[in-house]
Parts: structure tokens; sequence; C-alpha cells
């Protein structure tokens, strides 16, 4: 099952080389991961994405939390929460296809970034399932580069009060 | 004050109250060796390879409780102590290793001497830094101090730049350490301990898995007092022997692949496994699946990571295991479990471990006896191999941290720079290396610091001219066939010889000799009646490493031995007298 972890750790160098380094030295099973700053700068998020089952998992979150520079491990499976992953592609497209790229886009909130000759490009943000879907649409085409930044999560906030 | 960093270095180890540190110098380390110079509070011990001082370090920090420190130059300096730095990791020794690193403007550029050590360390240490800042220098070493002795102790490296060491800086060295992701947890859930305790009450099988966390917590007279109170019946883990003493009427030994039948017997019978700072490695359990099956399992560990990662745990408690033992020792009652101990006694009677046939030469195990007879208190090492497992069986252990091992990593050339180590943390005592003759040629080299520190080391090399524990397992599963295992082989020898004979080339090297060309005293022992004397001799010297040579039966074997992926009820037993 995969789960979503989100950490933040000290902004020092070398951190993602630790935890990069303890999934492959210990083999566990990496989809993704994400880092970028907080709102206090000594601090760095990570989202990371990982397959495994409960017990695997459970062994992953006590690993990262053994590392001296992660502070804070936070599992958000099953917690009520936002994951959001940003897609660039670049897609063939002569004139004559681009009014049905267009659409395809239009459906899927997408932004058109860039039109040339023969290929243009397209920005979008969503869940991974909305991504893959919106390839999927995109593939009959003809792909020509595309960039995944990996998940970014963050966990909803209280709908009541004493939640 | 403004100081070098090298003269910070210095000062920092002082503050940490440092006796001994082990080191070998070079290009980039040279400032710090300059600060050195003159010293008289801090020991400065050099070592003939930087293998040896790790391990050296390794040895006075297990047999003292104090973090062991290292100072080594860059490149083959600093990627010399990755194994010692491993074997510390795997078995929770507090070390700091120093090493040098190319300057900071240097760094990337493939600089003489540079390596990543930073890098290549990460996965066999607690923690690691590069020191890129001369003001963070202070903090970091303070850091380094404080992460290597706290919480599940362990390893860690600080790389210093050449320039670091020579900049001048105000910067004091902190008194406190605070980090903010570092909170290790010493005191056990009163809940989870209130649960351990009824699950000892009512259990009518209850069984103590001693492992090297209560060595390593000084817990181990806390552990002799609930073993006296409960009257529970006790295995150790190989980490965990000498938490009891080997003799202690409830201590059935050592569990797993050379365990005792009794040990075994009682892990697979037992309705509860109540483990103590252990962490069920595989060579304990054997088949996983086949592992304790009747058992309810309490675990106590202060790494959270331990716990239910091997064995699936009932009870799981987070914390230091002579703080939970004293908690523990408040709150528990001794359950009645006499038929239960009466089982055990009578699978020690039944099964005891049998000497070792003494076939054209000595039995190791009456030599390792005669050892624990002519030294009773003293530290014992050992190497890796047959020895390592025929004097966790018959050694006689007394006081807790007495038996330093490589137990995790298993490192061959272990034992004799920890005896090292060891005696220069307990000057009054005698330490014992008790080796092979393969393995003791790993870190031989040590011989001339053992000399120059005028320290009286015995090493009793148990020689039967084979890498022995790799040739037992090729005799039991592989028919023989001795593929790179003999250390007496020439060009002339057979490829395929299966039996050692008479006409086998003379040994190489002499010990006697060795030890003599050194400066130590060597004796050869070939004849039972010999033992005895020579190790009397070895006891009246004590300005020089002593090595004994005892000629052992070259095709010794350590039983019992549970195959690879069997459970630990299903011992082969071998040979006897």
């Amino acid at each position: 099952m995969k789960h979503i972890i989100c950490m933040h750790v000290e902004n020092k160098q070398g951190v993602l080389a630790r935890i990069a380094g303890l999934f492959s030295g210990r083999g566990y099973n990496l989809e993704s991961i994400t880092a970028g700053p907080t709102s206090d700068p000594s601090v760095t998020r990570i989202t990371l994405a990982c397959l495994g089952d409960d017990l695997i998992v459970e062994q992953i979150k006590k690993q990262l939390n053994r590392l001296i520079d992660v502070i804070r491990v936070t599992d958000l499976t099953g917690l009520p929460a936002l994951h959001r992953e940003l897609l660039l592609i670049k897609v063939c497209a002569n004139p004559s296809q681009r009014g049905e790229i267009f659409q395809v886009a239009d459906v899927f909130k997408a932004q058109v970034m860039d039109v040339g000759h023969n290929a243009m490009s397209l920005e979008l943000t969503g869940a991974t399932e909305k991504i893959d879907d919106f390839i999927a649409l995109l593939t009959p085409y003809g792909l020509v580069e595309m960039a995944r930044s990996g998940l970014v999560s963050l966990e909803r906030s209280r709908k009541k009060e004493g939640e | 004050m403004n100081r070098s960093g090298a003269a910070l270095l210095v000062e920092a180890m002082r503050a940490e109250k440092v006796e001994v540190l082990f080191g070998f110098p070079g290009g980039v380390v040279i400032p710090a060796f300059d600060a050195l110079y003159g010293e008289r509070k801090i020991r400065l011990v050099l070592t003939r390879h930087e293998q040896g001082a790790v391990h050296a370090a390794d040895g006075y920090a297990r047999s003292t409780g104090r973090v062991g420190v290292c100072l080594v130059t860059s490149g083959p300096g600093a990627t010399n102590t990755v194994t010692g730095l491993a074997t510390a990791n795997f078995d929770s020794v507090p070390l700091v290793v120093i090493t040098g690193q190319v300057a900071r403007n240097m760094i990337g550029n493939d600089a003489f001497q540079e390596a990543d050590i930073v890098g290549i360390s990460r996965s066999v240490t607690k923690h690691n830094y590069l020191v890129s800042d001369r003001k963070e220098l202070g903090r970091i070493l303070r850091e380094a101090f404080y992460i290597a002795r706290t919480g599940r102790p362990g390893p860690v490296l600080v790389d210093i730049p050449k320039d670091v060491l020579t900049e001048a800086s105000e910067e004091p060295l902190p008194q406190a350490v605070s980090i903010r992701g570092y909170n290790p947890i010493y005191q056990g859930h009163p809940v989870q301990i209130r649960r351990a305790a009824q699950a000892l009450e009512r259990a009518k099988r209850p069984l103590f898995y001693a492992g090297g966390g209560i060595n390593i917590s000084g817990g181990a007279e806390q552990f002799r007092e609930l073993v006296a109170h409960t009257g529970v019946p006790v295995i150790s883990s190989l980490m965990g022997i000498s938490t009891v003493p080997s003799g202690h009427p409830r201590f059935l030994g050592m569990l797993g692949m050379h365990g005792t039948y009794a040990a075994n017997m009682a892990v697979q019978n037992c309705d509860l496994l109540f483990a103590i700072g252990s962490r069920f490695d595989d060579r304990a359990t054997g088949n996983l699946k086949q592992f304790a099956p009747y058992a309810t399992v309490v675990h106590v560990d202060i790494d959270p990571s331990s716990i239910s990662r091997n064995v699936q745990v009932e009870v799981p408690i987070v914390a230091d295991a002579r703080l939970f033992l004293e908690d523990f020792l408040a709150v528990v009652k001794a359950p009645s479990i006499s038929e239960w101990q009466a089982r055990t006694e009578e699978w020690m009677r039944a099964h005891p471990l049998a000497e070792v046939p003494a076939n054209g030469g000595l039995s190791p195990s009456r030599v390792i006896r005669s050892i624990a007879a002519a030294f009773p208190s003293a530290i014992i090492t050992t190497e890796v191999g047959q020895n390592q497992m025929w004097t966790a069986q018959y050694y006689d252990f007394h006081e807790a941290r007495t038996f330093l091992t490589s137990g995790g990593l298993g490192t061959m050339g272990y034992g004799f720079p920890a005896a090292i180590g060891a005696q220069l943390g307990n000057p009054g005592r005698r330490v014992i290396d008790i080796a092979g003759d393969g393995s003791i040629q790993m870190n031989i080299q040590e011989l001339a610091t053992a000399v120059s520190e005028q320290l009286p080391v015995i090493v009793a090399i148990l020689d039967n001219g084979y890498l022995g524990m790799v040739r037992q397992w090729q005799q039991a599963f592989h028919e023989k066939r001795y593929s790179g295992v003999c250390l007496g082989r020439r060009v002339d020898c057979p490829p395929d010889c299966a039996q050692p004979g008479e006409g086998c080339p003379p040994y190489t090297p002499d010990f006697v000799k060795l030890a003599e060309a050194y400066g130590a005293v060597g004796i050869r022992v070939t004849d039972p009646l010999e033992v005895g004397p020579a190790l009397a001799h070895a006891a009246k010297v004590t300005d020089r490493p002593v090595f004994l040579d005892f000629h052992i039966s070259r095709e010794a074997n350590v039983w019992p031995m549970v195959p690879a992926g069997a459970g630990i009820d299903q011992m082969m037993s071998g040979e006897r007298e």
C-alpha cells in the first residue's frame, strides 16, 4: 500500500542524501520525494511517497525518526489531507490538433503554457490520479517530454471546534 | 579567547574528559597533532593502522562505558576507519572519530588524499558531520560526544577540513547541547511496565532473554537482582553474555546457531519470552517462522526500530534497560514456576556442552577453560569465527562488560586492537584476546602498538591452520571441499585437498618468532601438560604482550549447530570425546 509521509528536517547539507540513502540501503521502495523550504528557514519540509505493507512502513517511519536531522515524521496516510502534484508536459500538436488538446486542457483545468509549430506545453496541478488520467488522454497525440514534481501534501484543518 | 580549530579540538576533548586518543597522523591533520604535542592529560596512542585505532577505541569504550576517541587523516586514513565504524555501529558502541579533510576550497576537486568520508560512512555511523564553518566546530564536537554516548550509543564521525583546523576564532566551546531532532526515550511507559509485570506473573513458562543493552546501560546488577527475585530462567544473546555469571544456576546459556541445547529448547517451549536490550538477530532466532511458537513476547529496547522488526511483540517497551529494570523491580511479583524451572534444569543436566575432542591437537574447549581458571577476572576479547563461539560457550564469565566481541558485523581482526583499548582503559586488569590463527593476522601490526605502550595483553591463538568456521561449514554442508580455507597451503599442494596430514607444509607465520621480532613474548603450546605452565608464565609478564600459540585439533568443530534456515531446536551435534 502507498503511504504518504511528511517530514520536517533540518535545512542542512546532506539531509536528503541521508533519507535517500536509508531507502536504498535498507531496500525500501521510494516512489517520490520532494523537498522545499518552510516559513522557518532552518527547516525543510519533505513529502515522500513509499510503498510497503504496514510492518515495512512502520519500520520506515522508525528509521526516519532515528535520523538526527529529522525533527518530525507524520504519516498522512488515512488522514484528511491535500495531495498535489505538478505536471509539465509537452505534446505533439500540429495546427489541426490544437483545438482538441485545448478542449482536454479545459476539462482538466490545465494551463497552456507554450504553443509551437508542432508541439505545445501544458501545466496541470492535481492529485496523482488526475495527472495520470490527463497524461493518458494526451499520450495518443505523441508525448515529446514531461516532468512531474512528485507529491506535496498538507493535512487538512479541523472542520469543527474540538474535533 | 582566539584559538585555532585544532586548539579547540583539544579543548573539547579535555572538556569531555578524554583520557586516551587513538590516532594515526597524516598531511591534513598535522595541525591537530601539533596541538596535542606535549599534552599531558590526553594519552595519544599511535596505532599502526587506522582500523586498529577504531577497534582499540571500541574496546576502550565497551570495557569502560566511556566514549572512545580516534583521530586520523583524510582519504585512506578515513576510509580505513569504515570497518571499525560499522563494527561499533552494529554493536552500539560510543565512539567519536575525527577525520581530517582537505581544505574547503579543495573539496570536490579530487585533491590528494581526498575522500567523501561523510558520504561513505553515512550508513555505518549513528551520525556524521562535515565541518564547513570554523564557528560551528565547537557545537559539532559537543554534539558528537553527546550523540555518541546517549540513547542507543553509536559512532559519530566528524570530518574537519585542514583550514578549519588552522583558522582562528573567538567562538567558545558551548556548554550545553540541544538537538531538536534527537530526544531519546529513557523511561519506560508505566502502563506498559505494569502490563509486562502482569504477563510475567501470569506466565507458567517465562524466560528472560538478556541482550547487550543490559551490559551497555550498566543494568547488569539490577538484572541479576531481578533474576534472583523472580527465579525466571535466563538465556542470552552473544552480546548479552556476562550480564549474569556463566555459572549462575538459572543461566541456560546463549541461544541461537551455536547456542546451548537448554537455551534453544527453552525458547521453543516458553510461554513468555521477555527480551531486554536485544535485537532478535537472525543468528539468534534461526528460522523466524518457527521461533518461540508458544511465546507472548515482551521486548524492552531503547531503539524503537528494534522492536517488532523481526519478531512480533505483544508488549513493547521503549526504555533504557537499566532504568526499566529499576522500575520493573519495584512492581513485579515472582511467578510460581517450579515445574518450568525443573524442566530447564533437566535440559541443562542432560545436554551440557561437551568438551571438544582433542584429535591430534589440543582441545579448544579445555584450553579456554584453563584460561578461565588461570584468569578468572580477565576482560576477554575475541576475534570472529570458531574462537568466538568457543569462548562464548566455554569461558566462565563473572562480571558484566568483560566480554568484548564483534557480534553484529562479525569483524575478524577486532579482538587484538580491542584488547589493546581495553587494557588502556583498565590498567589493573588482565586482558586476553582469544583469537584464531586466521583472524589474528588481520590486525597483527598492532603488536607494535602493544609493545610500544608496554601493554601486557595476552593473545591466546587457537591455532588450527584453517579459517576454521568456514572449514566447518564446508565439512558440514559442502562434502569437505576445503576451498580457500587452509592457511598453510603452498602452490604444490593438491588443488582438492580435503584432509590435513603429516605431509602438510610448515605453517606461516611462526607466531613465536613473530612475537619475538616485535619484542613480545611468544610461547608455543602443543601438549596439554604445557597449557597450565604457559598460562602461568604469561601471568608473570606485566610489561609486554604475550602470544600463546595453542595448536588445537585441526578439524575441531563448534557444536551444537543449527543449520542456516532451520528452527533453533533443530540442533546438529557432533563428535564427542
